[in-house]
C-alpha cells in the first residue's frame, strides 16, 4: 500500500516537471534543428527560384503542413503504430499496384493516385516511412540477430514495393525505400558475413539489372555519370553545370543572390534536386559545411534516440529512419557534385517540393514519438 | 537439435542495436568527410578552373550539326546537295527584352507584322538555354548589310551561315526524293533531342524522309568559352560530327526527263523499273512542284495554291493514286487461271459479245459488242477479251483469285523504301464481310477478272505485278536507293517468289502480251510499229469516280475530268526483260491509244542509243524475234 503511494507520487512529480514541449511529445533539439533548416531552406530557395515569392509561400505552407503532421504523429504511442503498421503496409502495396495498372493503361509513367478534387498523392511517399516500420514490426517479434528465414521474409516484404516503384519508373524513391528496409535489418544485427556476401553478390546482380531491367534513360544516366562529358548536350549537361556552379563558389561563395550559373538558367532544376549547387555557389564551402553540420546534428540526435529507445520496435525504426535520412543527404550531394549517378533524390528540407517535406517531417514525428513516449517508471 | 529454445533477451538486443548505432555513426561521419573532401576538391583545388569558366561567362556546349548526306542519280548527277545560306538567329538570353529586339528587326528589314508573328512563334520553340534560334532564312546581301549597320541595336542577334538543302533538279524528283522542311513541334517530340540539337530541318517526304536517319548523321559538339556578348573566345574541346551517308538512287535523270516528255504535260504517272533487281529507273507524277520551296518555309499563299490546285501537283500519283487496274491485270489473272488449272493454253471460250452466269439473266458485256467468236488464252490477252476472263474468274472463284492477286502485290505495300505508299485493295470475302457486312456475290468475281469492281492499285503496284510476269515470279521489291554509301539496301521483309506448278505458263502469258504489241489484231499494235525490239504489253482503262456535287469547274473541264484514265503496262525486250514500264494518264480514255505510246517512248529512251539502234547490251537473239513475228 505504502509502496503504491510512493509510485503514484513519483509519477506525479514527473508530470509536474514535464515542460510544455514534453507534454506535446516534442523533442526540443530536433525541433530547433528543423526550424533552422526551414529558415535556411527559404533563403536558398528564394535565390534558386529567381526571387519567386509564390514558390516561397508554397514551400512555407508545406512546412506548416509538415510540422502539423509531425506533431500529430508524435502523439501516437509507438505501440499503437506497431499495431497498425501491417495494415498500412498492405494498403500501401495495393495503392502501388493501382498506380502500376493505371500507369500502364495511360501508356506512360504514373506515380500519382489522383482523384480529382479529392486527393492527389504518391503512394510511394507513404512507403518511405511504412517500409522501415513494417520490417521493424516484423523483426521486433523475432530473436536477434535475425535468422535466415526471417531475413528472407523481410527481403520479400521490401522487394514487393521496391519492384513496383522501380517499374513506375522512379529509381530514386525505390532506392530510398530499399535503404529504409535494409537499415532495419542492419540495426537488428544482421550478421556481417551475410552483409558482405550480399555485397559480393551485388556485382552479378547489377550486371543482370543492366541488361534486363533498367530503362534506357536509367542506363543513360549511369553512363553519363561514369563519363558526363560523353553526353554534354543531354544528361551530362546537368552535372557539368552543377560542378561548375559549386566549384566557382570557392570557400566563401559569391554571396546570396549573386550566383551566376543558377541565375542565368545554366543550371537546370536549380530549385529542386540540384539546389545544393545554388547553395554551394552562393555560400561556398563554408555554407555547405554549415548545412552538413546541421544534418550531422540531426542524425546524431536520431542515433541517440535509437540508443535510448525502450522497445525493440522503437530502436529498429528510429535507427532505420535516421540512417535513411542520411542516405538522402549523401545521395543528393553526391550526385550534384558528380560523385554518384543522377537519381532523382531531393535534398532533405532544402529542395522545393511539398510531398517530400511532409514525408520527412512525418518521419521526424515518428522519432519524437519513440523518444517521448518512454515509460518514466521503468527508468526509476 | 543444436538450437536451444530462444528467449527474448532484451539486454542482449539493446547491446546489439547499440553496437550497430555506433557503427552507423562512424559510417555517417566518414561519408560526410568524403562529401566534404569532394567539395574541397571542387571549391578549393579546382576553384580557379571553375571560377574562370563561370566568371568569364561561361562555358557553352554548342552542337555542330552533321552535314546531310548528298543524293545522286544512278549516273552520279547531283539530285540533292547542301548550299550555304545565311540566316538570322537570335539568342533569347542575350537579347534582353527580346520582344522589343524583334520589333527592331522587323523595322530594320522592313518586314510585315505577319513575319513578326512567325518570328515570335519560332522563338518560342527554342529548346535549351542560350541556344540561338534561327528566325529568318535565305538572307539577301542587302538584308545582311542592314543587320550589320544596326548591330548595336540588336543584342543577341547574329547572321549565321549554315548549310541548307538544295534540289538542283527542281521538280523532276519532287515525288521520289521528296523534300525537307523545318522541324515542327510534333516532330520535335519524337526526335532524339541530342542528335537533332543543331539541326533545324528534317526530311518530310520521299527518300529524304525514309532515309532520314542515314542522311542525317551524328551530331558533334564543341565546348566553347564565350564572353558576355556570346562571342566565342576559344574552343575548349571539340568532337566532330559524323556526316550523313550519301545515297545513290537507281533513278536515271535522262530516263526521268524522257518519261516526263512522253507524258507531254498531261496529268499522269510513269514508273519504270528493272525487273531483275527492282531498281526504279524513273518515277514520274505529273504535274509536279519545286521542292526547293519547302526547304526554308513556303509562304502560306504559295502553299495554298499548290494544295488547292485542281491538278493536285502535291499528290503522288505513283504511290498514292488508286485506280482500278482494268485490263492491265489480265496477265496476272491469266497466270492464276493457268496455275489453278481452270484454263489451259489451248482451252477455248465462245464469245458472243457478252457473258452470262448460269441462272442469272444479267449480261456481262465484252468491250467488243459483236464478240470475238472462239477465244483461246493467247487471243484473249491479245484482244483483251472480257468474256474469256469473266469465264476464267468465275471458274477460279473469289478466294483463289484474291490469293493469287495478293501474291502479285495487289492489296499490299510493294516498295522497299518509299514513304507513304498506299497498299491499294484486293477484295476478298472476309474483306467484304468486315467492311460492308455483306456476302460475296458471284458477279463481283467476274468484274474482278477484268480489273474492275472494288480492286484498287497504284501505278507502282501495276509495274510490280508486270515485273513479276516479266521476271517469272521472282520478287524484287521496287526501291529508289541503289546504294547507301556503297551498301545496297536490304529487304528485311521479302515477299515469297511466285512458284507455278508449270513454269512454262509464264512464257504463255508473255507470248500473249507480245501479241498485244506485235500481233495482227493486237490492241496496241500501233504503239509497236517500227520497234527495234520485242515488247510485251497490256492496256487498260480505269473508270473515274464522278466529281463531287457542288464543285464548280469549267463545263469543258468537268467533261474532260469525267473521262476514263488510260493505263498501260509493258516490258521489253520481251524475251529478256530489261525494263518494265507502267503508265497512267489521267482522263486519257484509251490505254492502247494514249498510254501505250508513252510506254514505248520510255522504252526507246532506255533501250536505244543516240542513233536509234538497240544498245548492244540489250540485244536479244534474233531467232526468237523472227519466229514470233510469223504468228
Amino acid at each position: 500500500m505504502n509502496n503504491f503511494d510512493r509510485m503514484l507520487s513519483s509519477e506525479d512529480v514527473m508530470r509536474r516537471r514535464a515542460t510544455l514541449l514534453q507534454r506535446l511529445h516534442i523533442d526540443g533539439p530536433l525541433l530547433v534543428l528543423l526550424l533552422i533548416l526551414a529558415a535556411g531552406s527559404l533563403f536558398v530557395l528564394y535565390s534558386a527560384s529567381g526571387k519567386s515569392w509564390d514558390l516561397l509561400a508554397k514551400q512555407a505552407t508545406s512546412f506548416g503542413i509538415g510540422l502539423v503532421s509531425m506533431i500529430v504523429i508524435a502523439q501516437f504511442e509507438p505501440r499503437f503504430m506497431a499495431r497498425w503498421v501491417p495494415l498500412g503496409y498492405v494498403i500501401g502495396v495495393v495503392l502501388l499496384l493501382v498506380v502500376d495498372i493505371m500507369g500502364h493503361n495511360a501508356m506512360g509513367a504514373t506515380r500519382w493516385i489522383n482523384i480529382p478534387g479529392v486527393i492527389r498523392f504518391q503512394p510511394s511517399e507513404f512507403m518511405k516511412i511504412l517500409m522501415p516500420a513494417t520490417i521493424a514490426w516484423y523483426l521486433s517479434k523475432r530473436t536477434l540477430p535475425p535468422q535466415l528465414k526471417h531475413v528472407g521474409i523481410s527481403l520479400l516484404l521490401i522487394g514487393v514495393p521496391f519492384a513496383l516503384i522501380v517499374r513506375q519508373p522512379d529509381l530514386g524513391t525505390s532506392l530510398l525505400i530499399l535503404a529504409g528496409g535494409a537499415f532495419v535489418l542492419f540495426m537488428g544485427g544482421l550478421r556481417w558475413r551475410w552483409i558482405l556476401s550480399v555485397l559480393a553478390a551485388a556485382i552479378p546482380v547489377s550486371v543482370a539489372m543492366w541488361f534486363f531491367i533498367m530503362h534506357d534513360y536509367q542506363k543513360q544516366r549511369i553512363l553519363t555519370f561514369l563519363d558526363p562529358e560523353s553526353d554534354p548536350l543531354g544528361t551530362g549537361w546537368n552535372i557539368i553545370q552543377s560542378k561548375a556552379a559549386i566549384g566557382s563558389g570557392g570557400v566563401f561563395g559569391k554571396g546570396w543572390l549573386l550566383g551566376t550559373q543558377s541565375h542565368l538558367d545554366f543550371l537546370p532544376e536549380s530549385h529542386t534536386d540540384f539546389i545544393i549547387a545554388v547553395l554551394g555557389e552562393e555560400f561556398g564551402l563554408v555554407g555547405i559545411c554549415a548545412l552538413l553540420l546541421i544534418y550531422l546534428l540531426l542524425i546524431g540526435r536520431g542515433l541517440v534516440i535509437t540508443a535510448q529507445a525502450q522497445t525493440l520496435f522503437g530502436k529498429l525504426l528510429a535507427g532505420a529512419l535516421t540512417m535513411t535520412f542520411f542516405v538522402y543527404v549523401f545521395v543528393n550531394i553526391g550526385m550534384v557534385s558528380g560523385l554518384l549517378p543522377v537519381v532523382g533524390v531531393p535534398l532533405p528540407f532544402i529542395s522545393y517540393g511539398g510531398t517530400s517535406l511532409v514525408t520527412l517531417l512525418s518521419a521526424f514525428g515518428v522519432l519524437m514519438s519513440i523518444h517521448t513516449h518512454r515509460k518514466w517508471i521503468a527508468q526509476v | 537439435m543444436s538450437q536451444p529454445i530462444r528467449i527474448k533477451d532484451h539486454e542482449k538486443d539493446a547491446r546489439l542495436v547499440r553496437g550497430r548505432v555506433v557503427f552507423g555513426a562512424i559510417a555517417v561521419v566518414a561519408l560526410i568527410c568524403v562529401l566534404i573532401a569532394r567539395l574541397y576538391y571542387l571549391q578549393v583545388i579546382q576553384y580557379e578552373y571553375h571560377s574562370t569558366l563561370s566568371e568569364n561567362n561561361r562555358v557553352h556546349v554548342q552542337p555542330i550539326p552533321p552535314t546531310r548526306g548528298l543524293i545522286f542519280d544512278r549516273n552520279g548527277v547531283v539530285v540533292a546537295d547542301n548550299r550555304p545560306s545565311f540566316s538570322l538567329s537570335m539568342t533569347r538570353e542575350r537579347s534582353g527584352d527580346w520582344q522589343q529586339v524583334l520589333d527592331v528587326i522587323v523595322e530594320v528589314l522592313q518586314l510585315t507584322p505577319e513575319d513578326r508573328v512567325i518570328f515570335e512563334k519560332r522563338m518560342r520553340q527554342g529548346r535549351r538555354p542560350f541556344e540561338p534560334v534561327p528566325i529568318l532564312f535565305e538572307l539577301s546581301e542587302e538584308q545582311i548589310a542592314r543587320i550589320a549597320v544596326n548591330q548595336f541595336r540588336l543584342p543577341g542577334v547574329e547572321v549565321v551561315a549554315q548549310l541548307v538543302r538544295h534540289y538542283p533538279q527542281g521538280a523532276h524528283f519532287a515525288h521520289s526524293v521528296g523534300y525537307m522542311g523545318r522541324i515542327n513541334e510534333k516532330e520535335l517530340k519524337t526526335l532524339d533531342p541530342v542528335n537533332y540539337s543543331g539541326t533545324h530541318h528534317i526530311g518530310k517526304t520521299g527518300i529524304e524522309r525514309f532515309y532520314e536517319a542515314e542522311l542525317h548523321g551524328q551530331v558533334g559538339y564543341e565546348e566553347v568559352e564565350t564572353n558576355a556578348r556570346g562571342r566565342v573566345l576559344r574552343v575548349l574541346k571539340r568532337t566532330d560530327p559524323v556526316p550523313g551517308k550519301d545515297i545513290v538512287l537507281s533513278l536515271d535523270i535522262k530516263l526521268q526527263e524522257a518519261a516526263e516528255a512522253a507524258l507531254g504535260g498531261r496529268r499522269g504517272a510513269v514508273v519504270a523499273l528493272d525487273p531483275k533487281t527492282g531498281e526504279v529507273l524513273a518515277m514520274v507524277s505529273q504535274p509536279s512542284f519545286d521542292p526547293n520551296l519547302f526547304v526554308t518555309g513556303i509562304s502560306f499563299k504559295a502553299y495554298a495554291e499548290l494544295r488547292d490546285s485542281i491538278d493536285r501537283p502535291l499528290f503522288n500519283r505513283v504511290l498514292r493514286g488508286l485506280y482500278p487496274p482494268g485490263s492491265t491485270i489480265k496477265p496476272a489473272v491469266a497466270i492464276a487461271g493457268l496455275d489453278a488449272g481452270v484454263v489451259t493454253a489451248s482451252s477455248r471460250v465462245f464469245d458472243p459479245g457478252y457473258y452470262m452466269l448460269p441462272n442469272y439473266d444479267h449480261k456481262y458485256r465484252n468491250w467488243n459488242r459483236t464478240g470475238d467468236g472462239f477465244v483461246d488464252l493467247d487471243t484473249a490477252i491479245m484482244r483483251s477479251n472480257d468474256t474469256y476472263f469473266y469465264d476464267l474468274a468465275h471458274k477460279l472463284g473469289i478466294d483463289r483469285l484474291s490469293a493469287y492477286m495478293n501474291k502479285f502485290g495487289i492489296g499490299q505495300k510493294v516498295s522497299l523504301d518509299m514513304f507513304e505508299e498506299s497498299p491499294g485493295l484486293m477484295p476478298s470475302r472476309e474483306w467484304k464481310r468486315a467492311t460492308r457486312r455483306q456476302a460475296w456475290f458471284p458477279g463481283e468475281t467476274l468484274i474482278l477478272g477484268i480489273g474492275q469492281g472494288y480492286m484498287q492499285s497504284t501505278p507502282l503496284q501495276l509495274a510490280q505485278a508486270t515485273a513479276l510476269v516479266a521476271n517469272k515470279g521472282v520478287w524484287n521489291r521496287p526501291h529508289l536507293a541503289k546504294s547507301l554509301e556503297g551498301v545496297k539496301p536490304v529487304d528485311e521483309n521479302p515477299m515469297p517468289d511466285i512458284i507455278l506448278r508449270d513454269p512454262s505458263d509464264w512464257t504463255k502469258v508473255n507470248h500473249g502480251m507480245q501479241q498485244v504489241m506485235h500481233g495482227a489484231r493486237g490492241t496496241a499494235r500501233k504503239a509497236a510499229i517500227g520497234a527495234q525490239y520485242r515488247i510485251a504489253g497490256k492496256s487498260g482503262t480505269a473508270q473515274v469516280v464522278a466529281i463531287k456535287q457542288g464543285e464548280k469547274y469549267d463545263r469543258s473541264k468537268v467533261q474532260e475530268r469525267h473521262r476514263d484514265h488510260a493505263l498501260f503496262v509493258g516490258f521489253a525486250p520481251a524475251d529478256d526483260p530489261k525494263i518494265v514500264v507502267s503508265v497512267m494518264v489521267e482522263n486519257g480514255e484509251s490505254g492502247s491509244g494514249v498510254a501505250a505510246p508513252v510506254v514505248r517512248q520510255v522504252m526507246d529512251a532506255w533501250l536505244l542509243d543516240q542513233d536509234g539502234r538497240l544498245k548492244a547490251e540489250y540485244a536479244s537473239p534474233i531467232s526468237a524475234e523472227a519466229t514470233a513475228r510469223d504468228e
